[in-house]
């Protein structure tokens, strides 16, 4: 582990978990979780399911916030902040760390307000237009919604309203864009459309993302964290996540020191 | 970022600490504040209500309150009497309902969910039912007085339990049709088909299998229509009207009643303080039956018998 | 299983009684649906009929004249309607925020889930409380309580029309607050319901692009649920209209006209209870033909509700 951290030292650091634990009420769902997310770098998390993944992206930005009884012990740091100080506002630190969903969730508004809803209450004072098409372009979606700005979100395809999504995250201007399984629920074409999205994202955002699919986090991120679930009786679900190793996608998919990383990758288990 | 200078945002959100006087954290704190006052004052009222019906109803309970007549307003200053053929009046007017309601709302809510194709008639009759949920509860009064009571239709009787059970009848047909319609629809078609799959008939299926698995919800829907019926007061007032006797043989059915809403109504309205510590002992009575029907209501919604467990497993699936 | 068990089986061959059973339950049942619209039309029918001398005698002019007169024998209706629609209306737009307040509490995580399930549970039996009791409860206990607060707004405000008289017990603004009271345990548990159905993604989506609690709340949430909380309203507001006890124990019952809210009314259901069981025929048909008037309104917020509801809700 510590080895695999000097390494990242010559990235600047975005964000940095430092030994965190997460628990709902008196059950701990991952613990002990030390890692860092390099800036301007997409990292993917990856694991078999119940390891925890996802409820470490949603405390990156607070989200776990909304689930009532969920804590975190230790420490995320964002640019040298701790976020879950007490004087932390949860709504500044969404304003700054963007989130896109597992399942498309668009706003039950026209496709323009979708994008400018988010963008006003965060204080834009551009020119609104503008910043609609440019958000909807880079989430490579503008052509399909040009003609419809008008209509609902809920027009869309499966795929479109992802993007969509991507794009109202991306109008927010966050520094950090979390994404949850973002293709999950999505076609194979509409899902290559978003890794390409990614691509073009990655020269302004710092991005993580969780996915289950291996192929996917090969062809998209510069790094990999993956998780694990080790059995233990009495919590539900039986199981508590870990991190089992963080390195460059391409060492931990081609030289991984753990072995139970070389079985997952390699399709063993999971 | 390349854009982000040209993009206008305000500086201020560069910061992640809390700030107190920032405008959107004084407006989500002050409409938090302001939703606890709306909160208490619409408990406050409520809980006033049952405190005075506590305090004032159950400080002159007494045995013989419940099991002696009232005396007419005026008689005796010091003694109203008691609520005792008021409670059985109440009992028997909302038995009569329930009687005449049940099979025909449990009827129609099986012909809504288990026959119905969704064509023009089973429409109408939905939205029929909802119309007639939505009729005042003192037209179904007027009406019932203009085909029963004014037309002497039953033996010559005028006012009469009977009267009062109908008008009351006419308030719980919808309850019932919409809690078993819905209720039904809850089933799991799977477990039509494999009644149906195994050559059981229509009637068969509907009485054996789909009938019982949705009798909770179908019974929670019943217990809280006779409920509000026993509560009701409007359409008593002129079809079962009220007595100073005993409802005590079979043949009093169609002879005006006592009602414990209608007795509430009358004693308040006296200038004489013991009828109206009367209506407070009458009102403590009627909201306990009515409290306790709600709880038994609650649970039994809330409880699953076997049927209702098969039916989740499937529904899982 | 050799093909001779097939003799086991007495009932391969329906029996015409069982599929007489099977029919017979389904002209039952289509029956019983039948006597919705049996006891429905015959409601609107009787009312009509018995209004219809009063139809004829006064036309649509009934809806316009405030004297109401059994010993000269003239009836018109616009106090009862009036009141009605003035009563109804006015708590509604008391207990909407309220209702919608309270709700809104309930299904926020601002307070603990027990606490939130306590609360929902007591307005939902409180819901249960008959009318009548709430009537008794306004004559001794509401009515002299508010009494001195009534007295001093018309000491500030009497300028105003509505509030031009001096109180003196009874009148259109206790049975405001009666009603009001009455309605806001409809209002909070279909809100409440209306936002509990708000998909949690949509919740998610406003705080994730970093919104505030009220504004996803103002801004999501509510455009949401917007259908079945216009829904709960107008079912209230026809709750509303079509009471009858707690009113007309404590309006006053006056038939006599006035713009003032804190002056004694009536509504058409308070005449209705008053009058009908001792009146002679020109007054029955009087009264039927405002209770037709009452049926007429409240089957029009009935319809607007169902409409409504179907025109408002959002795909999500």
């Amino acid at each position: 582990m510590n080895n695999a951290l000097k390494k990242f030292n010559d990235q600047e650091i975005s964000l940095s978990l430092e030994n965190i634990t997460i628990s709902y009420g008196k059950y701990e769902a991952v613990k002990n979780v030390y890692f860092q997310i390099p800036k301007n770098k997409i990292t993917a998390l990856i694991g078999p399911s119940g390891c925890g993944k996802s409820t470490v992206l949603r405390a990156l930005n607070r989200m776990n916030d909304l689930i009532p009884e969920c804590n975190l012990k230790g420490r995320v740091l964002f640019e040298g902040t701790d976020l879950y100080h007490s004087d932390i506002d949860p709504v500044e630190v969404r304003r700054r760390i963007g989130m896109v969903f597992q399942q498309p969730n668009p706003f039950p508004k026209s496709i323009y307000e979708n994008i400018a809803f988010g963008a006003r209450i965060n204080g834009f004072t551009g020119k609104m237009d503008e910043l609609v098409e440019d958000s909807l372009r880079r989430a490579a979606v503008w052509d399909e919604c040009k003609d419809k700005l008008k209509s609902s979100g809920y027009s869309l395809s499966g795929g479109q309203q992802q993007r969509l999504c991507i794009a109202r995250t991306i109008a927010i201007r966050p520094e950090v864009i979390l994404m949850d399984e973002p293709c999950s629920a999505l076609d194979p074409i509409s899902t290559l459309k978003i890794e390409e999205t990614l691509h073009e994202l990655k020269k302004s955002f710092t991005i993580v993302i969780v996915t289950h699919n291996m192929q996917q986090a090969l062809r998209v991120s510069d790094y990999t964290a993956f998780f694990n679930a080790e059995r233990k009786e009495g919590v539900p679900g039986g199981k508590i996540g870990y991190l089992v190793e963080h390195n460059l996608t391409d060492k931990i998919f081609n030289a991984p020191k753990e072995k139970s990383t070389k079985d997952y990758v390699t399709g063993k288990f999971g | 970022m390349e854009n982000r200078a040209a993009l206008k945002y305000k500086p201020s959100r560069r910061n992640l600490k809390y700030n107190n006087l920032l405008k959107r954290n004084f407006f989500n704190r002050s409409l938090t504040i302001l939703s606890y006052i709306f909160s208490i004052i619409v408990l406050l009222p409520l809980f006033c209500i049952i405190f005075y019906v506590f305090v004032k109803g159950f400080g002159q309970l007494n045995f013989s309150l419940l099991t002696q007549l009232p005396e007419p307003p005026g008689d005796d200053l010091s003694n109203a009497g008691g609520i005792g053929n008021a409670i059985i009046g109440t009992f028997i007017v909302t038995s009569i309902a329930t009687i005449i309601s049940v099979p025909i709302g449990v009827g129609g809510g099986i012909y809504l969910a288990e026959y119905s194709t969704g064509g023009i008639y089973s429409r109408f009759i939905r939205f029929g039912t909802n119309v007639l949920s939505g009729v005042p509860s003192i037209i179904a009064g007027v009406f019932v007085y203009g085909i029963i009571v004014s037309t002497k239709i039953f033996f010559g009787a005028t006012f009469s339990a009977l009267a009062g059970g109908i008008a009351l009848s006419i308030l719980m047909l919808p309850t019932v049709i919409k809690t078993t319609d819905e209720g039904l629809k809850l089933v799991s078609d799977d477990l039509r088909r494999g009644a149906l799959s195994v050559g059981a008939s229509k009637f068969t299926t509907i009485t054996r299998i789909t009938l019982p698995t949705a009798i909770n919800p179908i019974a929670t829907g019943i217990l809280l229509a006779i409920a509000r019926a026993a509560g009701e007061t409007a359409p008593l007032i002129f079809t079962a009207l009220f007595s100073f006797y005993w409802s005590d043989n079979p043949e009093t059915i169609l002879e005006p009643i006592a009602t414990l809403s209608v007795l509430i109504y009358n004693f308040a309205l006296e200038p004489y303080e013991a009828q109206n510590q009367l209506a407070w002992s009458a009102s403590f009575i009627l909201v306990m039956i009515l409290l306790m029907l709600n709880i038994v209501a609650r649970v039994l919604s809330n409880t699953k018998n076997d049927f209702n467990s098969i039916n989740k497993d499937t529904n899982k699936k | 299983m050799s093909d001779g068990d097939l003799n086991k089986f007495i009932k391969r061959n329906r029996s015409s009684s069982e599929r007489l059973l099977d029919k017979s339950l389904q002209q039952l049942a289509s029956m019983m649906a039948a006597m919705v619209a049996i006891v429905l039309i015959s409601i609107f029918f009787v009312v009509f009929t018995g209004a219809l001398d009063s139809i004829g005698r006064y036309g649509l002019k009934f809806l316009v004249i405030s004297e109401w007169n059994p010993v000269i024998d003239e009836y018109g209706a616009f106090t009862a309607i009036y009141g009605t629609v003035v009563t109804s209306l006015a708590s509604i737009v008391i207990a909407l925020p309220l209702g919608v307040g309270t709700a809104i509490l309930l299904t926020e995580d601002i307070l603990p889930k027990t606490i939130r399930e306590i609360i929902g549970l007591l307005v939902e039996l409180l819901a249960a409380i008959p009318s009548v009791v709430l009537g008794l409860w306004a004559i001794f206990v509401m009515e002299p309580f508010l009494r001195p607060f009534l007295i001093l707004l018309n000491k500030n405000f009497g300028w105003v029309p509505f509030l031009s008289t001096e109180p003196i017990g009874p009148g259109m603004a206790p049975a405001i607050l009666i009603l009001t009271i009455m309605i806001l345990p409809i209002i909070t548990a279909i809100s409440r319901d209306s936002l509990n159905q708000v998909p949690h993604k949509l919740r998610e989506a406003a705080y994730g692009i970093g919104a505030t609690r009220w504004t996803s709340i103002f801004n999501i949430l509510l455009p949401a649920a917007i259908s079945g909380i216009t829904g709960g309203v107008l079912l209230a507001l026809g709750r509303a209209l079509g009471e009858t006890m707690a009113v007309t124990m404590i309006i006053g019952n006056s038939l006599n006209f006035n713009w003032s809210l804190l002056a004694p009314g009536n509504t058409i259901s308070a005449m209705l209870a008053n009058q009908f069981g001792e009146a002679d025929s020109s007054q029955v048909s009087s009264l039927m033909y405002a209770a037709f008037v009452l049926m007429l309104i409240t089957l029009f917020v009935n319809i607007l509700a169902q409409w409504l509801v179907k025109r408002l809700s959002l795909k999500y």
